[in-house]
């Protein structure tokens, strides 16, 4: 009962506090109403260029009404799927791109973190031989690996799977390692005294036990590979939502850019929700 | 009479972690037989807990064997069960699928089905069938320490192997899981070797009780054997003319004579020591 309304009493307040928000940027991007001096417009083309450019003492504020970026908001939603050419294409194709090359990059990296994450974890000795290595990759921004990526590579795409990879490798490596190193060894000892078989005692002992662990890992990566995919889509170009966001900045629609900043957070939200639900599932009390 | 040959053998046991320093327990020689119930006490620190587990396999001792059935122990084995001192239960998993992995990893031929009725029949016998479908955080202390019983006893091991199993329950609990034990382990005739603190509950459980001297190079002491009747019951047993002269002999060797042995033992008055037994309240104790 009690949880109940509070739950209710914060969703109120969040609505609230929502519809304020609205209300002060509705009069901060209100145009002008108190005219300066209209007669000095020499140009009606001359102030919109200036307002694009930023400048702040002009007439009309360049920056988008909330009405403005909710007729974008439906604009792009009501046709996301439109391909006209490859600087035009629907909001739906471009996040469909940026979220197949994070699903990709994630899921190589989780095929190769879990595995060596689990031998490092079982051998004191693996771990002394790779630590050094991880420590000192583990730092490095992901988006500096591109020019060795697009080098190498020579495809911008694959290129920012690979950095997706790179960036989601470490944290799940290193939470894999440390789960799999610290399940407790009660739980290990009645496995050797039941004589388990090494791959029963990997999967249905020491993985189980080590889920939660990972799935932490893999919320983390999952977390920083959408923070980096943006970037490195607006500095390959091409396809997905950070491109997108760049070329919306290019073609100076602040509407669209600020829709943009809104999908990729919302959909950062889903991923982390969806990957938050998957934790729990496989969480447990102890 | 083949039951007369010792089931359990062991030998000029002793463990040391240190190299330079002196050995935790050494020359610990006892024999434990078929369907015997065997309780060893001790002071903290004495070294139980790493005897259970060199019978375990789980640890190696650095002196002397442990032989089992005329094999050495060398490594844990299914003919071994053991109720760790903390339940250590899967926590991801029912208790039924607790009980389950153990039995799957004993027969792993069994069907399915069969594998959840032998384990439904170990988990009634501690009278846990309602709760089989919950997880272990879901239960009390002592339902825990059940599970981890029925688990143990599911893989129909050769012996028992219980460190401190009622350590952590309240008494009336504790009351409760002792006469399911006794009866279970006197209806299946099983082998136990039990580490325990509580004298009352060594006298109830056990055909014989080793008291082990304080370390480090502990001995084990005494081996005193069980005068009670067989039959004893833990409301009644308080009654036997026998109780007290067990119980204070009991007693009076946690407080007294393991302090006196340890001493002994570090002169080295005790290098090559055998056990004494004793029937208290049928023969005197042989050393005081
Ligand atoms: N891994 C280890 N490394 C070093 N010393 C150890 C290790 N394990 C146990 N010991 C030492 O061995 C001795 C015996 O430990 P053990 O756990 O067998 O005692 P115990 O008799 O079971 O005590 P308690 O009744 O408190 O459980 C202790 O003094 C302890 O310090
Ligand atoms: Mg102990």
């Amino acid at each position: 009962m009690k949880k109940a309304s509070l739950r209710l009493k914060a969703t109120v307040l969040s609505l609230l506090v929502l519809f304020f928000l609205l209300l002060i940027w509705q009069i901060e991007t209100l145009p002008k109403s108190a005219p300066k001096p209209v007669g000095a417009a020499t140009s009606s083309e001359y102030a919109d260029l200036m307002s694009a450019g930023g400048g702040e003492s002009t007439q009309k504020s360049g920056f988008p009404t909330p009405t403005q970026l909710g007729q974008t908001i439906y604009k792009q939603l009501s046709n996301p799927l439109y391909d006209n050419g490859p600087n035009d294409k629907g909001i739906g194709i471009q996040l469909a791109y940026s979220l197949a090359r994070v699903g990709l990059g994630f899921l190589l990296a989780t095929l190769v973190a879990v595995p060596f994450g689990f031998l490092i974890g079982m051998s004191p000795l693996a771990y002394q031989t790779f630590n050094p290595f991880i420590q000192i990759l583990k730092p490095i921004s992901p988006l500096a690996w591109m020019p060795i990526a697009l080098y190498t590579i020579k495809d911008s795409s694959i290129s920012g799977i690979f950095v997706i990879f790179i960036c989601s490798l470490w944290p799940m490596l290193l939470n894999t390692a440390f789960g799999v190193a610290n399940v407790r060894k009660e739980l290990l000892n009645v496995a050797k005294t039941l004589e388990v078989s090494p791959l029963r005692k990997a999967f249905l002992v020491i993985l189980p036990a080590a889920a939660p662990t990972i799935l932490t890992g893999m919320r983390i990566s999952m977390g920083i590979a959408w923070l980096v995919i943006v970037a490195a889509e607006m500095l390959v170009g091409g396809t997905g939502v950070g491109y997108f966001l760049w070329n919306e900045w290019n073609n100076l629609s602040l509407s669209s850019v600020i829709f943009a900043i809104l999908l990729i957070g919302v959909v950062g939200m889903l991923l982390d929700t969806l990957i938050g639900r998957i934790q729990k599932a496989v969480s447990y009390a102890d | 009479m083949q039951t007369e040959k010792a089931f359990l053998k062991v030998q000029n046991l002793g463990k040391s972690y240190k190299s330079d320093g002196p050995p935790v327990f050494a020359g610990i020689d006892f024999e434990i037989h078929r369907g015997e119930f065997v309780c060893i006490i001790g002071h903290s620190g004495c070294g139980k807990t790493t005897i259970l587990n060199v019978l375990a396999g789980l640890e190696e001792a650095t002196e002397g064997v442990a032989v089992m059935l005329d094999k050495h122990i060398s490594g844990p084995s299914l003919d071994r069960g053991v109720v760790f001192q903390g339940h250590a239960l899967m926590p991801w998993m029912t208790v039924l699928n607790n009980v389950c992995f153990a039995v799957k990893s004993k027969y792993p031929d069994w069907p399915k089905a069969k594998i959840a009725e032998h384990a439904q029949k170990y988990l009634s016998m501690v009278g846990l069938v309602n709760a089989e479908n919950k997880k272990p955080s879901e239960l009390s202390g002592g339902m825990k320490q059940r599970v981890g019983i029925a688990r143990a006893f599911a893989i129909e091991p050769k012996m028992l192997l219980l460190d401190e199993p009622f350590g952590a329950l309240d008494a009336l609990t504790r009351g409760v899981i002792q006469d399911e034990l006794l009866k279970i382990c006197s209806e299946t005739h099983q082998t136990v070797f039990m580490i325990t603190h509580d004298v009352d509950e060594a006298i109830l459980l056990s055909d014989k009780i080793m008291l082990m001297s304080n370390g480090p190079n502990a001995r084990i002491a005494e081996i005193v054997v069980n005068t009670l009747p067989k039959n004893r019951q833990r409301a009644t047993m308080h009654h036997d003319p026998l109780y007290y002269p067990m119980r204070n002999h009991l007693v009076d060797f946690l407080v007294n004579r393991s302090k006196d042995l340890q001493a002994k033992s570090a002169s080295g008055v005790l290098d090559g020591h055998k056990p004494v037994i004793v029937r208290p309240g049928i023969d005197t104790p042989l050393s005081q």
